[in-house]
């Protein structure tokens, strides 16, 4: 008989809108001449609250928002639980109060087990000391036992591949052995319950293949896993239950082909001013993004596009003021998790690049006929200050699907009539020498 | 309510009915203190103690001589103004070692309150992404000055040497004034270490404080100069009693401070309690504003 590994009931998560906004240039610490404003009406307000029995702290006039809400589920031993959702759907709120970073405003859940969490790799891994160091500091934080960590020293130094560098500080490693170092300390972690957001999102090919490969082992070994993800193969393949979030609260939850297909079919295939939902924009508002839309040579949103067209891309902008480094692009990816291409509106040279102005920009890419596979594909956004900083940096905010169907060999279409083997697929030239 | 917790009994029972190790609810109000837990995670409170150290003087030429240059220099400087300037009377004792026996408990208080109070918001990171008891940060950041406040102690060792006093039996008290001289630091570094998370003026105010606390504090002068029942009362200010406490256990000063040491550990004791509940109770927001 299964035993429970994490048992959830009505948890939900309220913030002060003021505390989200961490990144806007509105944002504003509370001063003291607030708290001495606080102190002097603190006995009325304490003595209201007790004979009213709401909570004093929280004033109800502020605008909160729920990040989570009437979540409740149940979790046995050795599930792999996938959790998806798009951006702010509340999926790290909710491993943040598993692994009692913050409190839940409301509901309870019950933990069975040690747990460990991996929300970031290599937190509190310090440049200036070592490797060997890092290891046993990190290790720690992470909720490692010194003698643990002794043990397994070899294993990760051996699975980071960076043995001839232990004793080098880790301000001059590469951001690859930064990375293999990090997670490999995350992988030999050892809890009944394990939290994971997102890790495997950095690295290189390679390196996140290996991380998958780690993933699966640990998944075989019987532990209980959250597995916060956009990769819908990477989930598909490891987890044995997914969940869906959208706007904080639980839509799906269950089996991981159907709650990763109800996931990807509820990108829109058009974002912006007809899908009505939120506009994107830099932290400090000097770029915003009204709509991202994908046409066809008519200009009509389809759902679904033939390949023998070119498809349009085309992007709505409100910019401040046009800066001289500013690039606006997107990445358009599969449905897998891969990227197959980006690409910037300043990529050819200068003199073919699109006119931007401060105010109102409508800019087009035009993905040319003949070149996508059919299938799903997914646009996400990718405006920045080149080599500086990321303005608007989102996940996938449109899908459109594409037919196979521009192929006029009898034998080139495929055998299924939808998609040919690979990412992509150009008709290439053939010669005879 | 009661069905609620009926259905949960039963479906625990259907599943082999374990206790949970972890129970997760929102808190209200005071919380205790849960040393327990703290003392579980002893390890990451040696290796958080371990890195500041590690970490301290790294890519700095003068390295740790920086422990021993900032009271040597402070101690020239009130000699010459306070000791020879102004003749500072000083209990009998030769104004250079009189002044440097209390700029050592002295710069090891004021570097772990500024260290503790500033701890948390330059964990922020940690805070965000790692579970384990807080109180562990601003701890960690007063424990790692004790490396410094040795090496102080060994020059103000040396000093005493060169000016021929030898301590007498007080000198087996010396570690108590040192607990009060960190319990001290670690309590109003836990009041300012999370009142900081909220509201980032206490960033500004610490140097203030600390420059107003060292004159309200007897090291440039003698709290002898204050008439009895002045002097016990003195003692309120708790770094008063562990410098004069220094200077009678090392330097046998014939003003020994007495009653003013017990006034001293009382309100250190207040403040450190005071202060690790408030802490406790600000916690759980520390991920959420920091």
């Amino acid at each position: 008989m299964s035993q429970f590994a994490v048992r959830v009931r009505g948890i939900g998560k309220q913030y002060h809108i003021g505390a989200l906004q961490h990144n806007g240039a509105r944002f504003r610490y509370k001063a003291f001449r607030d708290v001495l404003a606080e102190a002097a009406t603190w006995p009325w307000r304490a003595l209201r609250s007790r004979f009213s029995g709401g909570n004093g702290d929280a004033p109800e006039s502020d605008a909160t928002f729920w990040a989570l809400r009437d979540l409740s589920f149940d979790i046995y031993q050795g599930d792999i639980l996938g959790v998806i959702g798009r951006n702010g759907a509340g999926k790290s709120t909710l491993l943040k109060i598993l692994s009692r970073i913050t409190e839940p405003t409301e509901g309870e859940a019950e933990l069975y087990g040690r747990v460990g969490s991996l929300l970031e790799v290599g937190t509190g891994f310090h440049p200036e000391l070592t490797g060997r160091d890092n290891i046993y500091l990190n290790g720690s934080i992470l909720g490692m036992r010194k003698a643990e960590i002794r043990r397994a020293f070899d294993e990760i130094v051996a699975f980071a591949e960076i043995e001839k560098f232990l004793d080098t500080p880790v301000k001059r490693y590469s951001s690859g052995m930064f990375m293999r170092l990090a997670f490999s300390v995350a992988a030999h972690l050892n809890p009944e319950i394990l939290l994971i957001d997102e890790v495997l999102a950095v690295g290189d090919t390679q390196f996140q293949d290996k991380c998958l490969g780690k993933m699966g082992e640990v998944a075989r070994s019987g532990r209980t896993v959250f597995f916060v993800s956009h990769n819908m193969s990477a989930v598909r393949m490891l987890c044995t239950k997914a969940m869906l979030l959208e706007n904080g609260r639980m839509t799906a939850f269950g089996d991981v082909e159907a709650v990763t297909t109800r996931y990807l079919s509820s990108i829109p295939s058009h974002h912006g001013r007809e899908g009505g939902a939120q506009q994107y924009a830099s932290a400090d508002g000097s770029v915003r993004v009204r709509s991202v839309r994908v046409e066809d040579a008519q200009g009509r949103c389809l759902p679904v596009f033939s390949s023998s067209q070119p498809i349009y891309v085309v992007f709505e902008l409100d910019i401040e003021k046009p800066t001289a480094d500013l690039c606006i692009g997107f990445d358009l990816r599969s449905p897998n998790g891969g990227t197959l291409l980006r690409s910037y509106h300043n990529d050819l040279p200068r003199e073919a690049w699109p006119p931007v102005q401060a105010g109102r920009n409508v800019l087009v890419c035009t993905l040319p006929a003949g070149l996508l596979n059919g299938g799903q594909y997914l646009l996400s956004l990718r405006i920045s200050e080149h080599f500086k900083r990321w303005l608007i940096h989102t996940d996938d905010v449109v899908s459109f699907h594409v037919v196979l169907d521009h192929g006029e060999s009898p034998f080139w279409a495929a055998i299924d009539h939808n998609s040919r083997p690979g990412a992509i697929a150009p008709i290439f030239e053939w010669r005879a020498h | 309510m009661s069905t609620v917790e009926a259905e949960v009994r039963v479906s625990e029972e259907a599943a082999g009915a374990a206790t949970p190790t972890v129970r997760i609810r929102p808190s209200r109000g005071w919380i205790s203190l849960d040393l327990k837990q703290l003392w579980e995670y002893r390890e990451l409170l040696f290796f958080l103690t371990w890195r500041e150290i590690k970490v301290r003087y790294k890519q700095t030429v003068l390295g740790a001589a920086w422990a021993i240059l900032q009271p040597l220099f402070t101690m020239l400087v009130f000699t010459l103004f306070f000791g020879r300037l102004a003749k500072m009377p000083s209990d009998g004792i030769p104004y250079s070692v009189f002044s440097l026996a209390a700029l050592t408990p002295w710069t090891f208080f004021s570097n772990g309150l500024n260290q503790s109070a500033n701890s948390l918001v330059g964990s922020a990171n940690l805070l965000q992404k790692v579970y384990f008891p807080r109180l562990a940060i601003p701890i960690s950041a007063v424990l790692s000055g004790l490396v410094d406040f040795l090496l102080a102690l060994a020059l103000l060792g040396g000093l005493m040497l060169v000016e021929g006093i030898v301590p007498g039996r007080n000198v087996i008290w010396l570690p108590f004034f040192v607990a009060l001289g960190f319990a001290t630091a670690l309590g109003v570094g836990l009041w300012l270490a999370a009142m900081n998370v909220q509201y980032r003026d206490i960033r500004y105010t610490i140097p203030f404080l600390t420059q107003f606390w060292m004159f309200a504090t007897p090291i440039a002068y003698p709290s002898s100069l204050l008439p009895q029942p002045w002097r016990t009362l003195y003692g309120v200010n708790p770094m008063a009693g562990v410098v004069e406490g220094f200077r009678w256990a090392l330097l046998d000063a014939k003003t020994a401070p007495g009653p003013m040491i017990l006034v001293s550990t009382a309100i250190a004791l207040l403040v450190l309690i005071s202060g690790a509940y408030y802490f406790r109770r600000m916690e759980r927001t520390f991920a959420d504003i920091v």
